[in-house]
């Protein structure tokens, strides 16, 4: 009977942010994880399993970093309600992990002190245990875990070492409490309140007073992390190198994801010709090779830049470097009234805006998180890449500009600067607006840096590529389906095509070609005619859509010759240069992203802000793109 | 010797002084210092400066470096450790 029980006994890792739980999380399980969210909040809830010498599996839930129970951030709140017992479905962990830093004693102490109240066995993972010997640490053991009354075992998660005893540990607390258990009845709810300040001091007094006990010689501070912060937070240097990484990581995604990109391409294009070669002329062939292939193919093709651009932010998090950015720039976030740690959601949003908006949750007031949250969007993510590309492409000529900087690389510049500055300015009028409030405050603290761990950055790699693709193979394929059917019915009966073929193409008297003359009117003063409305509708739903849309509608509509060349020729010949601009430019604002309302929705608990951000980006979009339209026009290039 | 206090915004880099008081805006604010580690009776010195306009400042305490603008770091009193300083 208590074998069943025990076999599907769930643990939890808990600790303060960089204690290294995430790597004993990795440690322990290795790729045996899986990630879901928690019900109701976009919180990821991480569980693995550790498979046990007697067959058994231990499960293991990777909480997110908190130095509380008294809960500052979303995140840390589902910490706090897991811990309780108090997340609806969620058993309450049957031991606790608590991951301690063990360079840091000082400072991890006072929360495992408030832990060790909570009615729950707990095991402390003494983490880095290695780095603090080497920096002076002398800890007597023994007296350390008889004084807090909990087996410590010291660990160094990124060498897997400890990991086994750390087990054996757990498994003994949950032994024994199931032993004392039997005879008494266990409550899974446990009540909790709000500590008073003096609580939190008395903790650190107990903390100073055990470590007064038990270390011999405590850890120096980190040399290492003193003399890098002296060059990378130095007036000068700090801000040229800031500026350097960025621009290396811009050119890493233009530059690096060019070659995979093309293979990617070529291979799409090569698998749709073999598949076409297959199958006889008719409608499923039709379905496969225009519809999915080129379709899905063509959203695809963007993976490389969006894994470049996460391994450097996973990178850049994972040594540390990131909250130093964050803190040389939040006088900058701090101006237009943004909290200094909105600067990694924003920058997370060059990526996707739902990877940056998923990370306001370390903001802790509402209303600062709530303004990242709205402007998020406007940063230029790597979904607008592709229709930059394909425009720039077709209609900006490849010269010179300047020194080494060309023509084509200058718009695109020009169009993330756009994409940069939206989102600080709109924060500005929204802080002096619909979100007034004192000003955020900051409190962050400035990790120790530390060499980014190859396995953290592949695990992230890969989780990021499974939602990337199940994304381009649930949401991308059926919306490139739906625009391929809506653009090729109903047929035209073959002899009015055959009459009027070369002045009306099949794809008018289609659905897709009736919505794209309904909406005409309203796009014909951007200088959009009725095709790039048919990629507009299905473009809601995700920005890069737009393109696969556009690829179908020409592809569907071309003559034998035009099919063969490729998309931007196609549209170079029929656009004009104002046409494209002004679609560019509606691109910098428009929210052209179901994903984000729907994420921006589960975030603030309410439609209204995902109402209020579609309206105003809409409205923002369409004024940028009638002015740009208008002005480039009036210049004589509107053709 | 009398010891001298000042609020840990005014504190100079790189000077060494004991925390004799923490407060804030809001009580949680105080809850939220007290939880980083700044707290009565630890040591604490400005390491850090941002680079425009010096604010917000690092500081090391219990091991740890923390960032916080001037404006909250005002509101922590700091006495300086010893003659040290003050003369």
């Amino acid at each position: 009977m208590s074998v069943s029980l025990q076999s599907s006994s769930l643990i939890a890792l808990a600790g303060l942010p960089n204690s290294g739980k995430t790597s004993l999380f990795n440690a322990l399980t290795g790729s045996r994880q899986k990630v879901a969210n928690y019900p109701g909040v976009t919180v990821e809830r991480k569980e693995g399993a550790i498979p046990l010498p007697d067959g058994r599996v231990l499960r293991v839930l990777d909480l997110p970093g908190t130095y509380s129970l008294d809960a500052r951030t979303p995140d840390e709140e589902i910490t706090r309600d897991v811990l309780l017992g108090r997340i609806q479905g969620e058993a309450p962990p049957a031991a606790l992990i608590v991951v301690v830093d063990a360079t840091n004693l000082e400072r991890n102490l006072g929360l495992v002190l408030e832990l060790r109240e909570l009615k729950v066995p707990l095991v402390l993972a003494l983490n880095m245990m290695d780095l603090a010997k080497k920096r002076g640490l002398d800890l007597d053991l023994e007296t350390f875990s008889n004084e807090l009354q909990i087996p410590v075992i010291p660990t160094v998660a990124v060498k897997n070492t400890g990991t086994d005893q750390i087990v054996t540990a757990v498994n003994l607390a949950i032994d024994r409490v199931a032993q004392e258990s039997r005879s008494k009845t266990k409550t899974g709810v446990q009540t909790w309140s709000k500590p008073e300040a003096s609580a939190v001091r008395d903790r650190f007094n107990e903390v100073d007073r055990i470590l007064r006990k038990s270390t011999r010689r405590s850890t120096a501070p980190s040399l290492w992390t003193e003399r890098l912060d002296r060059l990378f937070l130095h007036p000068i240097f700090g801000l040229s190198i800031l500026a350097l990484v960025l621009a290396l990581i811009f050119q890493a995604i233009f530059s690096w994801a060019s070659l995979p990109a093309d293979w990617i391409e070529s291979g799409v294009s090569a698998f749709g010709v073999w598949v076409g070669s297959l199958m006889a002329d008719g409608p499923l062939k039709d379905l496969l090779v225009n519809g999915v292939i080129s379709g899905v193919g063509s959203v695809v093709v963007f993976l490389p830049q969006i894994l470049i651009l996460f391994a450097f932010i996973l990178v850049l998090e994972d040594s540390g470097y990131l909250a130093r950015a964050a803190f040389m720039m939040d006088r900058i976030m701090g101006g237009v009234g943004l909290h200094g740690r909105a600067f990694i959601p924003l920058l997370s949003s060059y990526a996707c805006a739902i990877p940056g908006i998923l990370s306001t949750r370390t903001i802790a007031n509402p209303r600062d998180r709530l303004a990242t949250i709205l402007v998020a969007p406007l940063t230029t993510c790597s979904a607008r890449l592709p229709v930059y590309t394909l425009l720039v492409g077709a209609f900006v000529p490849d010269r010179p500009f300047l020194g080494p900087f060309r023509t084509q690389g200058a718009v695109l510049f020009a169009l993330y600067l756009l994409g940069t500055l939206a989102p600080l300015t709109m924060a500005w009028v929204f802080r002096r607006t619909v979100l007034k409030g004192p000003k955020p405050t900051l409190l962050m603290e400035l990790p120790t840096y530390k060499m980014p761990s190859l396995r953290g950055v592949v695990l992230g790699l890969v989780e990021r590529t499974k939602i990337f693709l199940r994304r381009a193979g649930t949401v991308i394929l059926s919306l490139s389906v739906l625009v391929w059917f809506l653009s090729s019915y109903p047929k035209v009966p073959a002899q009015g095509q055959q009459n009027q073929a070369s002045v009306m193409p099949a794809i008018h008297s289609s659905y897709a070609g009736t919505l794209g003359h309904a909406v005409e009117p309203l796009l014909r003063p951007l200088g959009f005619d009725w095709r790039v409305g048919i990629a507009l509708i299905p473009g809601f739903a995700a920005r890069e859509v737009m393109v696969s849309a556009l690829a179908t509608v020409y592809a569907i509509e071309g003559d034998e010759a035009t099919v063969e060349s490729a998309l931007s020729e196609r549209l170079a010949a029929s656009w004009t240069l104002a046409t494209a601009l002004s679609l560019m430019v509606w691109y910098v604002f428009a929210p052209q992203c179901l994903s984000t309302l729907a994420v921006v929705r589960r975030e603030t608990n309410s439609w209204r802000w995902s109402i209020f951000l579609l309206v105003y980006m809409t409205a923002l979009a369409y004024l940028a793109s009638f002015l740009t339209y208008r002005l480039v026009s009036g210049f004589g290039w509107g053709g | 010797m009398s010891k001298k206090s000042l609020p840990l915004g005014q504190l100079k880099k790189g000077v060494r002084a004991r925390i004799i008081s923490v407060s804030a805006s809001s009580e949680d604010l105080v809850r939220n210092l007290l939880e980083m580690g700044l707290i009565e009776g630890s040591m604490v010195r400005v390491v850090h400066q941002a680079p425009l306009g010096g604010d917000p400042i690092a500081v090391e305490v219990r091991g740890a470096l923390i960032a916080l603008r001037r404006q909250e770091a005002a509101g922590i009193t700091v006495e300086l450790s010893d003659s040290g300083g003050a003369s």
